[in-house]
């Protein structure tokens, strides 16, 4: 193994079980498109320790607010959609870019390649971004996305989800996920989700309704926290 | 509402789907890594993305990350950052077109160091997101004519005969250009690295 990197972070490696097989069968776009070698375990240097930091420029209020970037409001449910992103000790990772894209209240994306015959909404595109804030706080108005069907088996059905993406500090922690909703009847039929073999870190991808951030009169409030993987700092040298 | 204890592992991967394009690369790709001011070699990186059956992927988002010409990060970690060259933002993502391919335009990146010790070979790091990949592969595109790849530590992690799945290869006919395929599985399948 290499010598550390003096004052190189070494981001810690979460446990095996609680992040999805790249394998996993059931949901059969895994069988040709999942590793079948073992991952070379790489010590961090700068390159995995470094990352971009992207976004930050060119982010409007309607970018997290996916009900106002149209002419007039979208059709279905308002929801507000909130949390913290945090790193595995707790600590808040701030100003990092937090990107979504969902399919609309019919179950439909704005997308060439959806084919669902469910009807598209003039006045839903179905992304946004935001920058966390000092505290890691991030929030987004958007409308509940539909279920829709898909063809991985029959009568297959994707629960309703949000997709998330994170940058956080580093290349390593990198991370593209799915927020599901809390009662969502289709959860324990999704190959997707249960590509995670451990049950407590799949209800960690499963939102939580929140009266706090319920608007009266106006939407309901899902919190959704992120944890990123942490690093361990050496001490620097003098 | 704070987070438990209990809460803090980190939280798992899913694929990006089929309809990443909305949320990542429909208005917010980015090809050029290193603009035209950027100092060092000018590299245009052609990538093609291969599923297990040898097909091109069609709906393969890549993302590329790399240092400067002179192997410094532009990222408060690298502490050499005095004179990083500002027109090397280092980033880049695409999503890969009908026939699996994608064009970064980019320079050639410097050293950086591997430990207190040694250089490792100019290389970018790359990360591959698609719809039946679960988690984020990563993995590091090097050039095939580097001298340095030889004493490389990381790369001397790779076993040899695999080596060549990590490799860039230049275009004879057109200078500048190089190639790299990624093959997600099966024979030839690329290194991917637990980063």
């Amino acid at each position: 193994m290499q010598k550390q990197l003096p004052g190189a972070n070494q981001y810690r490696r979460p446990e095996a079980s609680s992040q999805p097989d790249s394998l996993y069968p059931p949901y059969q776009a895994t069988l040709r498109r999942a590793p079948c070698q073992p991952l070379i375990f790489l010590p961090h240097t700068l390159s995995e320790v470094t990352g971009p930091v992207y976004g930050h420029s060119e982010i409007s209020t309607t970018d997290s607010d996916l009900t106002r970037q149209h002419a007039a409001e979208p059709l279905g449910e308002r929801i507000i959609v909130s949390g913290r992103v945090v790193d595995d000790t707790g600590r808040p990772v701030p100003y990092t870019l937090v990107e979504i894209w969902q399919a609309n209240a019919a179950g439909r994306y704005r997308h060439k390649k959806d084919g669902h015959p469910a009807p598209l909404d003039p006045n839903f595109s179905g992304a946004g971004r935001v920058l966390t804030d000092a505290d890691g706080g991030y929030r987004f108005t958007t409308i509940k996305p539909g279920a829709y069907p898909w063809e991985n088996h029959s009568n297959a059905w994707r629960p309703a989800h949000i997709h998330f993406s994170l940058f956080g500090p580093a290349f390593s922690t990198r991370l593209v996920t799915q927020m599901y909703f809390p009662g969502d009847p289709l959860l324990p039929y999704d190959p997707v989700l249960h590509s995670i073999p451990d049950e407590k870190a799949r209800q960690r991808l499963i939102s939580k309704f929140d009266f706090e951030t319920t608007q009266p009169e106006w939407a309901l409030g899902f919190r959704f926290d992120v944890v990123l993987r942490g690093c361990e700092a050496t001490p620097l040298e003098k | 509402m704070g987070l438990s204890t209990t809460d803090l592992t980190p939280t798992p991967s899913q694929t990006v789907g089929p309809y990443f394009h909305l949320g990542c690369t429909d208005t917010h790709a980015v090809s050029c890594i290193a603009g035209t001011n950027a100092k060092g070699e000018r590299v245009r990186l052609i990538c093609q993305v291969f599923d297990g059956d040898g097909t091109p992927v069609d709906d393969a988002m890549i993302e590329i990350w790399q240092a400067d010409s002179e192997g410094r990060y532009s990222h408060p970690a690298d502490r050499d950052t005095n004179g990083t060259d500002p027109h090397c933002a280092g980033f880049g993502r695409l999503a890969t077109d009908a026939n699996g391919f994608c064009i970064f335009e980019t320079i050639k990146p410097g050293r950086v160091p591997a430990d207190a010790e040694s250089l490792q070979a100019p290389h970018l790091n790359a990360s591959v997101f698609a719809r039946g990949v679960l988690k984020r592969l990563a993995t590091r595109i090097y050039f095939a004519d580097e001298p340095a790849n030889a004493e490389c530590p990381v790369l001397n992690q790779v076993p040899g005969e695999r080596r060549s799945t990590l490799m860039a290869r230049p275009d004879i006919h057109n200078p500048g250009n190089w190639f790299f395929a990624i093959h997600l599985c099966g024979k030839n399948e690329t290194v991917f690295f637990d980063v």
